[in-house]
């Protein structure tokens, strides 16, 4: 293959692209589109506000059940809320949470493994003790106590999502911060006399920059997963704010009567963090060659 | 021996952070007292229980305090019933280490050989479906799971019993719920661990002497294999014990998630706390632990390490 052909067909061609892709990616994508829109425009698409109380149209059924309307086409809940309206709210609130929880996890793992790969020494020892340390907590034990006994804050849950996931990423970006940095092109741009900081943000991190994006939609599930399972448990996100979990924790004691208002919320859940694996997992093949062999 | 030392050392600094942090987390949110006691009170009340307590002596000295009192297995009191920490969270933990256990059997007994056969056929129509169905069982959150099936086997069906425990019945859906997840994680594990030992040298070899395929697997394919699972082993078990706090809270099981949930709720400090150590313990106790097997069916890793240390 000649060199302009390998230049021509690394263009890229968006329907190509596309029909390279596999059906359960293109379906995932589209999923996580509407999420990312919800996520964005949920308190304008809302049909009515999601904290709408209104006794009288109490647990309205969804759609195709016998007894429903159109007026709420995804019922109502024990007070009469819209549940259209709530399941929107609760996928913005939980899909707004997750991803500040990953970027600023992230940001602050990748941000400690540069430090611990270009300090080394002592710095690397106790930035790596801190990861065996992180490693070593069960997280998600430590995020009850936490939110029990400093109280119902954003901030504090949020920080605490910041926090988890984080060591994953500091010890990914030592690593690859370690190989990358005696590699041609970062020699090269050290001799010529570059600032260390400039050859890791503007060479090293574009280089790295695959394997973390990986990372990123790996974590982007569990975070997910974290939030929801805590405010399943009426920590984290709480009454008057809703989220996906919060509802589904709401809709646990009314199994018997109304099983939507626990499995609605359940299976958005589920499929974001369905699409999201998905993704991920096509995207390390992407991104990975060495993964796919 | 001198590795395994070392690996104790490493493993008593995470504990004394650990506890550290416990200790210091729980005191930063304020005097107990003030969500404990009723608002109204008399001063006299608050001081002789801050006094009860300990709360009325400086941070250090309570941290000094504490570091003794844990030493020597005290863990205090539940500022609800009076009744001493350690005894009301080991009274839970046979029910909670009977449900962990099954699901970690459930999952690698599901896992393992799934992982292993999509690796062995691999590219198959058999691969694709053992590992569509790993992406649906990883992506399932388990509270939701748990719903689902109390929903069809309790509520439906009328089966199983949706809480509770005793019988082998109530064992099962809990079980399940938090097997399930990590099934298909061993399943993608084993896959990929097995597909990579697959295409090393030796298994060539092992098939070029005219090995039996029951002979590559036991003697080459799977010892080899087993490293990277068994590290994963030893990262799950955080996971595996948050999922029994979900999983225990959605059954009304009675073990030490359940505790800690309704400790939590009730701002039970000693309680929390006493929990908190004894499940980072348990989990520093497991890496270690893995870390050993690990040394063990991987000789390299003790060489490595005594290399590293002349």
């Amino acid at each position: 293959m000649s060199t302009a052909s390998v230049i021509q067909s690394r263009r890229w061609h968006p329907i190509r692209f596309l029909a390279g892709m596999p059906l359960a990616v293109i379906f995932a994508a589209l999923f996580m589109a509407v999420m990312v829109f919800v996520m964005i425009f949920a308190k304008i698409i809302q049909p009515y506000e999601f904290d709408f109380i209104n006794l009288l149209t109490r647990l309205s059924p969804p759609v195709p059940l016998s007894g429903s309307t159109w007026a709420h086409p995804a019922g109502t809940d024990t007070l009469g809320r819209d549940l259209m309206s709530r399941l929107l709210v609760g996928t913005q609130t939980s899909m707004l949470l997750a991803l500040l929880g990953t970027c600023l996890g992230a940001v602050l793992g990748v941000s400690f493994g540069f430090i611990a790969a270009h300090k080394g020494g002592f710095w690397d020892e106790v930035i790596m003790g801190l990861v065996d340390f992180q490693a070593a907590m069960p997280w998600f034990i430590v995020a009850l106590a936490v939110l029990a006994f400093l109280g119902n804050s954003i901030v504090i849950f949020v920080a605490i999502m910041a926090l988890y996931g984080w060591e994953s990423y500091a010890r990914i970006t030592r690593g690859l911060v370690l190989s990358a940095r005696e590699q041609g092109y970062a020699l090269a741009v050290r001799g010529l006399g570059a600032r260390a900081r400039w050859v890791y943000l503007r060479h090293i991190l574009p280089n790295i920059a695959g394997p973390l994006l990986v990372q990123l939609t790996v974590n982007f599930p569990s975070t997910i997963l974290f939030e929801t399972s805590l405010s399943f448990l009426g920590l984290g996100i709480r009454p008057p704010l809703t989220s996906l979990g919060q509802m589904l924790g709401e809709g646990r004691d009314y199994l018997i009567n109304a099983w939507w208002l626990a499995v609605v919320p359940g299976l958005t859940i589920f499929l974001i963090t369905l699409s999201m694996s998905i993704l991920g997992d096509w995207l390390r093949g992407k991104l990975d060659p060495s993964l796919e062999d | 021996m001198r590795w395994i030392a070392i690996k104790l050392a490493r493993a008593g600094i995470t504990m004394w952070l650990v506890v550290t942090f416990v200790f210091f987390v729980l005191r930063i949110s304020g005097d107990p007292t003030d969500t404990l006691l009723p608002d109204d009170i008399d001063e006299a009340t608050r001081v002789f229980y801050r006094r009860l307590w300990g709360l009325d002596q400086p941070l250090l000295t309570q941290y000094l305090n504490y570091l003794a009192a844990l030493f020597q297995g005290d863990f205090g009191i539940s500022f609800r019933n009076n009744l001493d920490a350690f005894d009301l969270v080991m009274e839970r933990v046979p029910k909670t280490l009977l449900l962990t256990a099954t699901a970690l059997f459930i999952s690698l007994a599901i896992g393992i050989p799934l992982g292993i056969l999509a690796a062995l056929y691999r590219d198959s129509w058999l691969d694709r479906l053992v590992m569509s169905v790993a992406v649906f069982g990883f992506s399932m959150p388990n509270f939701f799971l748990g719903i689902l099936l109390i929903l069809l086997f309790s509520l439906n069906l009328r089966l199983l019993p949706s809480s509770g425990s005793g019988t082998w019945a109530h064992l099962i859906m809990p079980s399940a719920t938090l097997g399930i997840s990590f099934a298909a994680q061993f399943a993608r594990y084993t896959r990929s661990s097995m597909i990579d030992v697959l295409s090393k040298p030796y298994m060539r070899t092992a098939r070029s002497k005219g090995a039996g395929l029951a002979r590559q697997m036991n003697k080459h394919a799977l010892p080899n294999a087993s490293v990277p699972i068994v590290t994963i082993l030893g990262f799950k078990i955080g996971d595996l014990i948050g999922g029994a706090v979900i999983t225990e809270t959605v059954f009304a099981w009675p073990g030490i998630g359940r505790l800690l949930t309704n400790a939590v709720a009730n701002r039970d400090l000693a309680v929390v706390q006493c929990i908190m150590i004894l499940l980072a313990l348990t989990m520093v106790f497991a890496n270690a632990i893995t870390d050993l097997i690990y040394g063990w069916i991987d000789p390299r890793v003790r060489v490595g390490a005594g290399a590293q240390q002349k």
